[in-house]
């Protein structure tokens, strides 16, 4: 599956072939990028690992060439992250094992599985002030006697400690103290592979090495090993750590608030409240109307329109598809940067600042009761709140969900009652010409669907939904160089991978009008259109543009109910059926390329008849 | 007894785990058989988390109907 190399990484690893590789390893958040960043400096280049999503930083440091990794609990592969993960410890030639010291019986297992591997380290043991916060002490001398490898005291954020362990990674690291147990097992199958390392991973039942050696199932030690090490790593800790007890902070009894419903769901709405007014209002309506009305549509626009039109005859094929309505230079560039692109960076450093605060996660745990009623877990609160930004950057980010079944019920979800930001300005702004109750009657609508469709789901599709468990970090201030270049990272994968698909979608929709097929598909629809939902006949158009971009829709009908086509009743009903209504045309290409065609298949033909269903029957009950 | 009968601010041993994939990412974070362990928070009908040290991990409540446990 893996088999492309990107053209960058090839280059990358072919210039810098010489340089010893220095990888940093370490569980979730516990402050690897600040050391990436203090040995490396601002020289960094992130690019995506070849074959997946999960981005990558390398950089230099003296002789080093310093390889970032996404956070992991221990070297396997149970996702994405953890193969990036273990295929470039596998290739380190040093380790920088970054230890959060709060959490050191958790962390050690992934230490002392880098050890067993062989690997040349030093541990950086981070968040030392908060050790000392906390009333806890660690005997740093004794830890890294019984590891066997230099131990560093550290506070990242502070500065402290980064210069002994830069003059510590110098001189190379030591290998450490292998467990006993381990090490004789290694040696049994080392002649079979080509390092320490893959033979532990052997051992451990890893698939890509098992398969890369055709070993399939012949060793099963995993679990095995994993208790002996944990069993090990507890008593390394319960032999350096002395606790006494202490009040927590006030970041603890916040962290505490969350978790319990009482407060949780108060301060979970007032999140949502904040994310509403920086989204929906200053980002999606202020800040829009500068990049997308002023920067990209007219300054943009009319550059390129003047220059083109020089040189091409706009009114052709060609022209209508470089510069037309939906063309290639024009709408293309104008939606994703002008539109999309604030939106996304706007919600990608929202949620960044939820996760390395920890508030993320206490949010997955209260609402998991209620997701599980429609088949999925906490985590899919993720995919869930970016769908209200964009849904095609929601549907890219349901891989994080643990099986098909939910990233199926997640996708449907999304792409059928989830309005995207576009969309959802221009709704409001139509609602706010109703009356409250049928503001109220639309909003229900589109809540039972939500809910109906998810249950239904949960039922209908076989096997099981993943359940939770997660680690839950204690709350702490996010550092904002780390958000930032998650932002910047994400809204940068966004753009690289939806890209292409908006510009696949304009030259579709570019041929569909210049062969007249709009006009054709926008005459089949009419019977539904006016018999079935009783709108005017007009009214197919909007449903037509909302494929192209659901805010297209949207404005659509909002024209018309300015010039008064519609009564208040069928307005309501072309609401639900435009929120409903099929995804736009690149979150259709995103459930192409992200679920099996039969499944995207089911998501979109269903889309199409929920739409139209839900909104039949809010017409016949209305009007 | 199973781990969603257990109560907040109760210390309990876990006994067994019945998945084999979810005992393995427990191992890795930090729960596994043997282990005691203290409910920290119990959400109403909801996850359940645990506390070893100043570690907490949450765990769904279906999940903790497959983890037996002794008070």
């Amino acid at each position: 599956m893996h088999k492309h190399q990107g053209m960058h990484h090839q280059e990358r690893c072919r210039t810098q072939k010489s340089k010893t590789k220095l990888v940093l390893a370490g569980n979730p958040n516990v402050g690897k990028s600040v050391f990436f960043n203090s040995l490396t400096g601002i020289y960094v280049d992130v690019s995506n690992f070849p074959g997946t999503t999960v981005d990558i930083s390398t950089g230099t440091y003296d002789k080093y060439m310093v390889i970032d990794t996404p956070g992991v609990y221990g070297v396997s592969s149970f996702n994405d992250e953890e193969n990036v993960a273990k295929d470039s410890i596998l290739n380190a030639d040093v380790i920088l094992n970054v230890v959060d010291a709060v959490h050191l019986e958790r962390d050690l297992f992934l230490t002392q599985q880098i050890i067993d591997m062989g690997k040349p380290m030093v541990i950086a043991l981070n968040m030392m002030d908060e050790v000392e916060r906390m009333g806890m002490y660690i005997d740093i001398e004794k830890l890294s006697g019984l590891l066997g490898v230099p131990v560093i005291a550290a506070s990242a954020v502070k500065g402290i400690g980064i210069e002994e362990i830069k003059k510590k990674l110098l001189s190379g690291g030591s290998v450490g103290k292998r467990i006993p147990e381990i090490q004789s097992l290694i040696s049994e199958v080392l002649s079979f592979v080509n390092s320490d390392g893959e033979a532990l991973m052997l051992l451990e039942e890893d698939e890509s090495i098992q398969n890369q050696y055709h070993l399939r199932k012949k060793y099963n030690y995993r679990e095995n090993l994993y208790n002996i090490r944990r069993k090990h790593v507890n008593t390394v800790a319960n032999q350096v750590v002395s606790r006494s007890e202490t009040k927590g902070s006030a970041l603890d009894t916040l962290g505490n608030m969350l978790l319990k419903p009482i407060t949780g769901i108060p301060l979970l709405i007032t999140l949502l409240f904040i994310l509403y007014k920086l989204i929906g209002e200053v980002i999606a309506q202020h800040i829009v109307d500068i990049t997308e009305g002023i920067i990209m549509g007219t300054y943009y626009y009319n550059f390129v329109i003047q220059l083109s039109s020089r040189i091409f005859d706009l009114n052709t094929f060609f022209g209508a598809l470089l510069f037309g309505e939906f063309g290639i230079f024009t709408m293309v560039p104008i939606y994703i940067l002008g539109l999309l692109l604030p939106l996304v960076i706007g919600f990608y450093l929202f949620m960044s600042i939820l996760e390395d605060s920890g508030i993320l996660p206490r949010i997955a745990v209260l609402v998991d009761r209620l997701l599980n009623f429609i088949g999925l877990n906490g985590r899919a609160v993720i995919p869930i709140i970016l769908g209200f930004g964009c849904v095609t950057m929601a549907i890219m980010t349901t891989r994080i969900l643990g099986s098909r079944r939910e990233r199926i019920i997640a996708t449907m979800l999304l792409s059928v009652a989830v309005p995207c930001s576009a969309q959802l300005g221009v709704i409001i702004g139509i609602a706010a010409t109703l009356s409250p109750q049928l503001t109220l009657i639309y909003v229900f609508t589109i809540f039972i669907v939500f809910v109906i469709l998810g249950t239904l789901l949960n039922i209908l599709l076989p096997g099981q939904s993943s359940e939770l468990m997660i680690d839950i970090p204690p709350v702490r201030i996010p550092q904002a160089r780390n958000i930032l270049k998650k932002t910047a990272a994400k809204s940068k994968m966004f753009l690289y991978e939806a890209g292409p698909l908006f510009l696949l979608g304009g030259i579709l929709i570019t041929i569909m009008q210049y062969t007249n097929m709009l006009v054709v598909i926008s005459n089949w629809f009419s019977p539904i259109t006016v018999n079935f939902l009783q709108l005017p006949l007009e009214t197919t158009n909007t449903f037509i543009m909302g494929i192209i971009r659901r805010d297209f829709g949207a404005a659509g009908l909002n024209t018309m109910v300015a010039q008064g086509l519609l009564s208040t009743s069928q307005v309501v009903v072309a609401l639900v059926v435009i929120t409903l209504f099929v995804p736009c045309i690149a979150s259709i290409m995103v459930i192409f390329k992200e679920r099996r065609i039969s499944d995207a298949l089911l998501i979109w033909i269903n889309s199409f008849i929920i739409a139209f269903g839900i909104g039949g029957l809010v017409s016949h009950i209305l009007i | 007894m199973t781990l969603n009968k257990i109560n907040k601010g109760q210390e309990f041993k876990i006994e067994s785990i019945m998945e084999k994939s979810i005992r393995e990412q427990a191992i890795r974070l930090g729960i596994f058989e043997g282990i005691i362990v203290k409910c920290s928070h119990k959400l109403p009908c909801g996850p359940i988390i645990l506390k070893t040290g100043l570690q907490e991990i949450a765990i769904g409540r279906k999940l903790a109907k497959k983890i037996i446990v002794s008070i």
